[in-house]
């Protein structure tokens, strides 16, 4: 670590992990109740379950990427963060928020109040004051690290983190529109989903691992910075328009059909230009970096998005197919693999990195964290097949026979079984990767808080 | 990469590129408003009970069980034709009667079997959520979803 302030991360790392605990306790309560629904039904039915899994997720990958920021950020502008006091008023900010949020969900608290009850729309459930509270967070966060970087040196990966970063703050604005036309609603919902997701994650997804590249392997910041605009230009000249596959059949104009499925298709270019430059950068690489995990995380992330997002979203994008497998288990399918490939992945890279600096440690626990890296792939890739069986099942027994949504749905047992066998693995895995971050560690660098070299 | 493109130029194609299809999408959003709102929806018919019953919709996190035109959780069944589900369009009063009766009567109980969490709502509030409902199932859709089954 060679700048102080970088150590802002580990606070935000630390709770991002015990959110992923969450989230995927969660997820195993809800794979369970697919297959026992009777569990929980009066205590803690489904809906507030899902709420848990999908909220807790969002937020830990938004303080990952926050965690991230503190730490690349001096780094590349040579520079320490502008106000530590304001980066840790910020993270305070955002754990209040998810408190409350948490709690306001598992005992319905204020009912129907529009500014302390939940909200309801999916993924933007939080109370209004906890909305209000994100955005003062996102705000002291841009002032903080916009100010840093103006301060010291610009490169690339800063520019491109930092447009992605106000992006995810401008965009999340839509969420406190709520129109009472369904249609418009949807619309402008998507303006938050979609925009984050498949737009200016993205570009941070594509900056940290630049910036994991640059570290690990050693190759000339030109070439690597070249590639990063090339990956985001294809980015978001797909994923902008291909937006329009959200807005096939919520009452949007018929153009849309074709706008989203000739944009969305091209979505996958990104992806695959991901799993090209992080490939190629190992191979041209001459460094041997000794944090064979962050490495195996890296190249994974770009692998694993590839599938998940690319491959897994094309499969159902074009609107012939997608008038048919809307809304079934395939999305489901799709929605676990892109989140775990492109973004829960690209966290776990950049904290197997970054912890040992900030520890002062050398690389740890690497057999521990890169077990639990083919075990959560593994089941997670398991799991995206099995879902994937029953969104075939599903869309031809519902959608193309007619057959009514619960009878279906007793035809899909097995499948459900299998994706909570899957979802006990993905929980092991998670705590085997917490605990190779956060257990004990040996072989010192005696360089706590001090510079790292010179491999970095 | 090759040497034909430079970093500068990759760069100010990223930021131009970008620059221009997104003033291209605000561009087919401005009118798929005027669209939503003159062509696929009936707007006469979006009454205070209609937004009310969309509210109550959302307080209840209805979403995170049932899909309506397609989106939320995929646990429970679609909703967005769930009016013509119920014959709605041929017999309202029929139609609303079975649907207050299926809501009241939740959480079944039965072994086995997926459970609707127990709602308490006054009758007004059963009528306005499914006034929602019924005004939902006229979106025009592009005739999404392909049959009643949802």
């Amino acid at each position: 670590m060679k700048y102080q302030t970088q150590a802002i991360a580990k606070w935000y790392w630390i709770a991002a992990l015990a959110l992923f605990a969450v989230q995927v306790l969660a997820g195993l309560v809800a794979g369970y109740i697919y297959v026992q629904p009777n569990f929980l039904s009066e205590l803690l039915p489904f809906n507030i379950v899902r709420m848990l899994h999908s909220n807790a997720l969002i937020v830990w990958l938004l303080l990952g990427f926050f965690g991230a920021a503190y730490y690349i950020i001096p780094e590349e502008s040579e520079h320490e963060i502008h106000s530590p006091a304001i980066a840790y008023f910020q993270l305070i900010l955002l754990l209040v928020g998810t408190l409350g949020a948490v709690v306001t969900y598992i005992f319905n608290l204020f009912p129907g109040n529009p500014i302390f009850g939940m909200q309801g729309r999916e993924f933007l459930e939080q109370p209004l004051w906890v909305k209000l509270g994100i955005i003062v967070a996102a705000l002291a966060f841009l002032y903080n690290v916009t100010l840093t970087v103006l301060a010291g040196r610009k490169t690339a990966i800063t520019n491109i983190l930092l447009l992605g970063l106000w992006g995810i703050a401008v965009f999340f604005l839509f969420s406190l529109y709520n129109p009472g036309n369904l249609v418009l609603d949807k619309v402008y919902w998507w303006w938050v989903v979609h925009l984050w997701v498949e737009g200016v994650w993205e570009l941070v997804m594509a900056s940290v691992l630049a910036f994991i590249m640059l570290k690990l392997t050693g190759v000339d910041r030109e070439v690597i910075e070249k590639w990063l605009y090339v990956i985001v230009a294809t980015a978001l000249f797909s994923g902008v328009l291909g937006t329009g596959h959200h807005y096939y059949w919520i009452g949007a104009p018929y153009y849309w059909t074709w706008i989203g499925s000739i944009f969305s298709s091209l979505e996958v270019i990104p992806f695959f230009a991901m799993v090209l430059f992080t490939f190629m950068m190992v191979w041209k690489g001459k460094r041997n970096h000794p944090n064979k995990a962050a490495l195996l995380w890296a190249l994974g992330c770009s692998t694993l998005a590839f599938f998940g997002a690319g491959v897994w979203g094309f499969m159902h994008t074009l609107h012939p197919v997608n008038y048919y497998s809307h809304g079934t288990q395939v999305t489901a399918a799709h929605g676990h693999l892109a989140f775990f490939g492109a973004y829960v992945s690209l966290n776990l890279a950049i904290m197997t990195y970054a912890f040992p600096h900030i520890f002062g440690v050398k690389p740890y626990n690497q057999v521990l964290n890169m077990v639990s890296f083919w075990l959560l792939s593994g089941a997670m890739a398991f799991m995206t097949f099995v879902l994937t069986f029953a969104g075939a099942v599903q869309t031809h027994l519902q959608r193309v026979m007619g057959m009514s949504y619960m009878e279906v749905q007793d035809q899909l047992a097995l499948f459900y079984w299998m994706r909570l066998g899957a979802g006990l693995a993905v929980v092991i895995g998670a705590l085997l990767f917490i605990y190779a971050i956060l257990g004990p560690k040996k072989e010192a660098t005696g360089l706590e808080g001090a510079a790292l070299q010179p491999a970095e | 990469m090759s040497e034909l493109l430079t970093k500068s130029a990759a760069r100010n194609i990223f930021y131009g590129g970008s620059a221009f299809f997104f003033a291209i999408f605000i561009g087919l959003v401005a009118h798929t408003h005027y669209y939503a709102r003159t062509t696929s929806t009936d707007e006469s018919r979006l009454t205070a009970s209609v937004i009310n019953g969309k509210h109550i919709w959302e307080k209840h996190a209805c979403i995170n069980c049932h899909t309506i035109l397609g989106e939320g959780a995929y646990f429970a069944p679609e909703l967005g034709n769930v009016w013509l589900r119920y014959d709605g369009d041929k017999d309202p009063k029929s139609a609303r009667e079975a649907l207050k009766a299926w809501m009241i009567n939740q959480p079944t109980g039965i072994e086995g079997r997926r459970q609707m969490p127990k709602f308490v709502f006054t009758d007004k509030e059963l009528d306005d959520l499914i006034s929602f409902l019924e005004w939902s199932s006229t979106i025009k859709t592009n005739n999404w979803p392909p049959n009643k089954a949802g």
